[in-house]
């Protein structure tokens, strides 16, 4: 420790150093898959199966167009998609941080039970209970319907964990006692006060949210059977699994690329209220 | 190439349309060259069938698929089909609802099976009227009563007639009854590399290649020449094919999985070529499995039907074999089949007379099989159209170098029997190659793989043993 | 320890004032509940009782319900394999854990060191999520052509002469293990060190600069301030990441085609229990979710209860 005080001057640009290094470093492992995809998606089908290279082709726009008049609905998924990822991102973060404030600002009976069951709940994966989801939403004839993707957003235990976990570490209830003070209702305070200081959580758990359920094949290719109803994922496997004739992988290429741009796009927009710097040293005075 | 099956579809469409100007259904019967007897019998009993069907009722149709092509099949081919967007169509009155789930992670399965046993309660509308099905699990749906007799639809074996008997077979059901129909008849064989052929070989003659691997120890011995000369014949997964259209006894016997004498053969020979250096283990599809369709891969040859090297070996790019008329065919040591789907009727549907129809029309209407021959370049289900495509010049294929291969697809597709399916081969078939495949690689001992794949199919299908 | 957060104190001394707002409590709680009942608890309970039965599918035949006891989780103690793919998702998930928090932390220390003053951090802090846009399929495609025997990869490695034929990644254990934690890591490290950084963001500033007057060095401000106010979020980052790591299952399964080989040693609790679907095995498959269940629950204990421990 001493010896690094003495030559702290050198070694802050050592360090400094090293960090750009480790940090290029891995931003190009980050990037190189979205070249590889775009690369890829220039490409026709049989380029594509000659193996791989860096230098994009000239298939860009003949895999778009092709993909455009083929059969598939793909503005129509991204619309569902969009609609889907949105609303249960939205869903997702709201109330969870309700619930988290109902566990972290309130004091009552069973609350410490709540609180564990809930983080046990978090501990069953998704394909434990799909046959019995799917059961259920067949008797209530949702089968074939958004509902059953969107509204079990509303208990997302991971989500509450985190809100939860957040609100303990920078949340005071001395702001919700002043609130009360000012004769604040509680879901005034809750809507108000609280929600606006848990944005750098919130934007954290809404992407988190947005692009899991962007992504997701698994339930929704079980739930979803109308092609004018499917999601992007769902209509991506129909493209891989299309027959000989119609077979081309530069369009699936092109169809996942098409995929990315959006969730890229709600990305950027988010993560500003994520890596723009939002601190919450004032709050804390 | 691309735009070239574009334009051609397009043509197609236009075809089609024509034709339904005419009322194909018409044309057919009275072109059907069948023998005489066996017309009018088929006329009779078609009659006679035709009165115990239902008038139908339904207002929609609709087809359960796992891709579009039966899709674009019945658009371009079926006279009177409309297309109204991607997923529904008109035919008359009746609305047309393509109900299209993509196979990946058995999902196309799992949604046919609900709606088939939701049938009964099902209201008309969303009744399973016609499904799709493949070989590999087809018995497992037209075992059942889930699936129409083709009889019980006014079908007779006449009007079937010219059909291959192998694409009967694999969707006949335990009590002898026809259940499906295809328009496909993939019969394939061994497609070579010419330039190869002729430095290991000193020929490319198709006659005479056959000859080098007319059975399997030929096609072993040939194997080991095509290793000295830096080359590899191909992949174990190509072989695999082969041997299991050509085994004695069912996968599953009296509720135990049985490993069949020619699939043991398929590990044992397998092996020895993948040590000498002679196969790959490639799965197929890959990167690593495709290289072969260019010189520099070094690869032998493939096995594959006439979609295969139509649509797979790449011949509109630069620097393939395909491209330079390099592959040659031949039918290769043992006669088998690939791809294909099969059209079955539901039990339950309220458009019987429709479906039955469209089963005829798509799947034994010379006319239109020729037309799907030429448009489409399936190897149609039609003893006839098949040898009209032998004869003329027509069916020769540049990247065959000018080679007819309908001739031999025709005499494949005779020799292929499959009497021996299951409703297990799809589960059976790949855990083996999976399993299999740690065999070949040295990752496990023969007894370990064997152990493995029992295991695998145990969890498969918990009503059958092993051992 | 850390003074900011014991103003919870305050909380229980008024606990009397506060009792009339509780009810409040309750009420916020009803979404959740609802939701969590209907889609969550009542297929979790038929998964449950449904480990009692012989309830299969064969083809179109339903086999069952028939009640068969604990028979089902006798089979799967029995086969023994449940011991081994959970060794296989451990190895896994401890591959790509360890560097994937060890990265997370050292990126969020040096972007949170007001000494370091790095630039262009925007655009880093930015990049690292990336990967976790792509789909998990889409990646295992990636990898899948650039690892394959004749990929970019392989001749890379062939040209500046590590090896001197085609090393098959695939049909590895090894290999295949380091490409699935690889994969895990590349996807999971953005999303953990946001989480992370969320959490410094959080931290005062004030502390920093006042412990760099006091000539802390950036090692010391990182464990005595940094690591100490992170430890709520640290804890949901641990458990999170080990419920998903014992959830594992897309990548692997798409690299390996399902099969978890070479002789399923890259096979995972959830590609196992996955089998069973196939055939839609409520039985089998209920019995090995409890199992699951109760494996996560101790296990989640076991990391709460050490990171909470340390406080004191």
């Amino acid at each position: 420790m001493a010896e690094k005080k003495k030559q702290s001057g050198g070694g802050i640009h050592f360090r400094r150093l090293i960090a750009y290094i480790v940090l290029i470093i891995i931003s190009f492992l980050c990037l190189f898959w979205f070249y590889v995809l775009f690369i890829n998606a220039t490409r026709s089908n049989s380029e594509l199966s000659a193996g791989f290279t860096a230098i994009p082709s000239s298939h860009l726009v003949e895999n778009w167009v092709n993909l455009k008049n083929g059969t598939l609905p793909i503005i129509r998924g991204m619309f569902n998609s969009l609609i889907i990822a949105f609303l249960t991102a939205t869903l997702a973060t709201y109330f969870s941080t309700m619930t988290a404030y109902a566990i972290h600002a309130y004091d009552f009976k069973g609350k410490k039970f709540i609180f564990t069951f809930i983080l046990m709940i978090m501990m069953i994966p998704t394909q434990v209970t799909v046959l019995g989801f799917l059961q259920l939403i067949d008797k209530m004839k949702l089968d074939n319907s958004a509902i059953p993707l969107i509204v079990p957003a509303i208990a997302s235990p991971a989500v509450f964990f985190y809100m939860k976990q957040y609100m303990d570490a920078t949340l005071p209830l001395s702001l919700v006692e002043a609130a009360r003070i000012d004769g604040s209702g509680e879901f005034r305070t809750f809507n108000q006060i609280v929600t606006p200081l848990m944005k750098p959580a919130i934007a954290v758990q809404a992407i988190f949210s947005f692009v899991g359920s962007w992504n997701n094949y698994f339930t929704p290719a079980l739930v979803l059977h109308d092609d004018t109803k499917k999601t992007l994922p769902i209509l991506i496997a129909q493209l891989r699994n299309a027959d000989w004739l119609k077979f081309d992988m530069g369009q699936v290429y092109m169809m996942i690329a098409f995929s990315i741009f959006p969730v890229i796009i709600v990305y950027l927009i988010l993560s500003k209220h994520i890596v723009g710097g939002v601190t919450l040293g004032g709050v804390k005075g | 190439m691309k735009k070239r099956l574009v334009s051609l579809l397009a043509m197609a469409t236009m075809t089609a349309t024509m034709f339904a100007a005419c009322g194909s259904s018409d044309t057919a019967s009275t072109e059907t060259p069948a023998t005489d007897g066996a017309a009018t019998e088929a006329t009779d009993s078609a009659d006679d069938a035709a009165v115990e069907l239902p008038e139908d009722t339904g207002k929609v149709l609709n087809i359960y698929g796992w891709n579009e092509e039966f899709k674009s099949r019945l658009t371009d081919h079926y006279a009177g089909y409309t297309e109204v967007d991607s997923t529904h169509g008109k035919i008359g009155d009746v609305d047309v609802v393509w109900n299209i789930t993509p196979s990946t992670d058995n999902a196309y399965q799992n949604n046919l099976d609900e709606a088939l046993l939701a049938q009964e309660s099902a209201a008309a509308d969303d009744k399973v009227d016609i499904f799709l099905v493949e070989a590999d699990y087809a018995l497992k749906y037209v075992d059942t009563d889930y699936a129409m007799a083709l009889k019980d639809l006014g079908i007779t074996d006449a009007d079937l007639a010219d059909q291959y008997k192998y694409t009967q077979d694999i969707v006949t059901d335990s009590n002898g009854n026809l259940k499906g129909s295809s328009w496909q008849a993939c019969s394939a064989g061994f497609i070579y590399n010419r330039e190869a052929a002729k430095e290991i070989l000193g020929t490319d003659d198709p006659d005479e290649v056959q000859a080098a691997v007319a059975d399997w120890s030929k096609y072993n011995e040939t194997a080991a020449k095509v290793a000295e000369a830096g080359y590899k014949m191909c992949s174990v997964n190509d072989t695999y094919r082969v041997y299991s259209n050509n085994v004695s006894g069912k996968w599953v016997q009296d509720g135990k999985v049985v490993i069949d004498k020619n699939i043991e053969k398929w590990v044992d020979d397998s092996k020895e070529l993948v040590d000498a250096n002679a196969e790959t283990t490639d799965d197929l599809w890959g990167d690593d499995w495709a290289k072969g369709k260019r010189p520099e891969g070094k690869i032998f040859g493939y096995f594959g039907p006439a979609w295969f090297f139509n649509f797979c070996l790449d011949a509109d790019q630069d620097g393939t074999i395909a491209n330079k008329g390099g592959w040659g065919y031949c039918v290769g040591p043992q006669s088998y089949y690939w791809g294909g789907t099969w059209i079955c009727a539901a039990t339950g549907t309220d458009n019987a007379n429709l479906v039955k129809d469209i089963i005829l029309t798509m799947t034994t209407d010379k006319a239109v099989l020729k037309d799907i021959a030429q448009k489409d370049a399936d190897c149609v289900n039609s003893k006839t159209v098949l040898k009209e495509l032998a004869s003329d010049d027509s069916g020769n294929l540049d990247l065959l170098g000018g080679q007819n291969p309908y001739a031999q697809l025709a005499e494949g597709a005779e020799k292929v029997d499959l009497s021996n399916l299951s409703a297990y081969d799809q589960g059976c078939n790949e855990e083996f190659q999976k399993a299999m495949k740690n065999y070949f690689q040295g990752n496990a001992t023969k007894d370990e793989a064997l152990d493995m794949f029992k295991k695998a199919i145990v969890e498969k299908y918990p009503d059958v043993t092993a051992d | 320890m850390c003074p900011i957060l014991k103003i919870k104190g305050a909380f229980m001394a008024k606990k009397s004032k506060v009792v009339r707002y509780n009810k409040w409590g309750y009420i916020f709680l009803i979404p959740f509940l609802v939701v969590f009942i209907i889609f969550q608890l009542i297929p979790l309970a038929s998964t449950i009782y449904n480990s009692f039965f012989e309830n299969y599918r064969s083809g179109l035949t339903q086999i069952g319900p028939n009640f068969v006891g604990i028979e089902n989780y006798k089979t799967i103690i029995t086969n023994g394999d449940l011991p081994l793919y959970f060794k296989n998702t451990m190895i896994m998930w401890i591959l790509g854990f360890v560097p994937q928090i060890v990265l997370s932390l050292l990126l969020g220390a040096w972007f949170t060191d007001p000494s370091l003053r790095l630039k262009c951090q925007t655009f880093f802090k930015t990049v690292i999520y990336m990967p976790n846009l792509i789909m998990a399929s889409a990646f295992a495609m990636l990898f899948f052509t650039l690892f394959a025997d004749s990929g970019p990869i392989n001749s890379l490695l062939i040209q500046i002469g590590v090896f001197k034929e085609a090393f098959q990644f695939m049909s590895h254990a090894g290999s295949v293990r380091g490409l699935v934690a690889t994969m895990n890591c590349l996807m999971w490290f953005g999303n953990t060190t946001i989480l992370l950084m969320a959490g410094m963001m959080g931290i005062d500033p004030s502390l920093f600069e006042a412990a760099q007057v006091d000539g802390a060095t950036a090692n010391q401000i990182f464990y005595k301030i940094t690591l100490p106010l992170l430890r709520p979020i640290l804890v949901f980052v641990m458990i999170t990441s080990l419920i998903g790591g014992l959830q594992m299952f897309d990548v692997p399964q798409i690299l390996t085609n399902g099969t978890g080989d070479p002789m399923r040693t890259s096979m995972t609790l959830i590609m196992y229990l996955n089998k069973h679907l196939f055939s839609k095995n409520f039985g089998l498959a209920g019995a090995l979710s409890v199992y699951m269940f109760v494996i996560t629950g101790i296990l989640s204990l076991i990391v709460y209860k050490f990171t909470n421990s340390e406080k004191n």
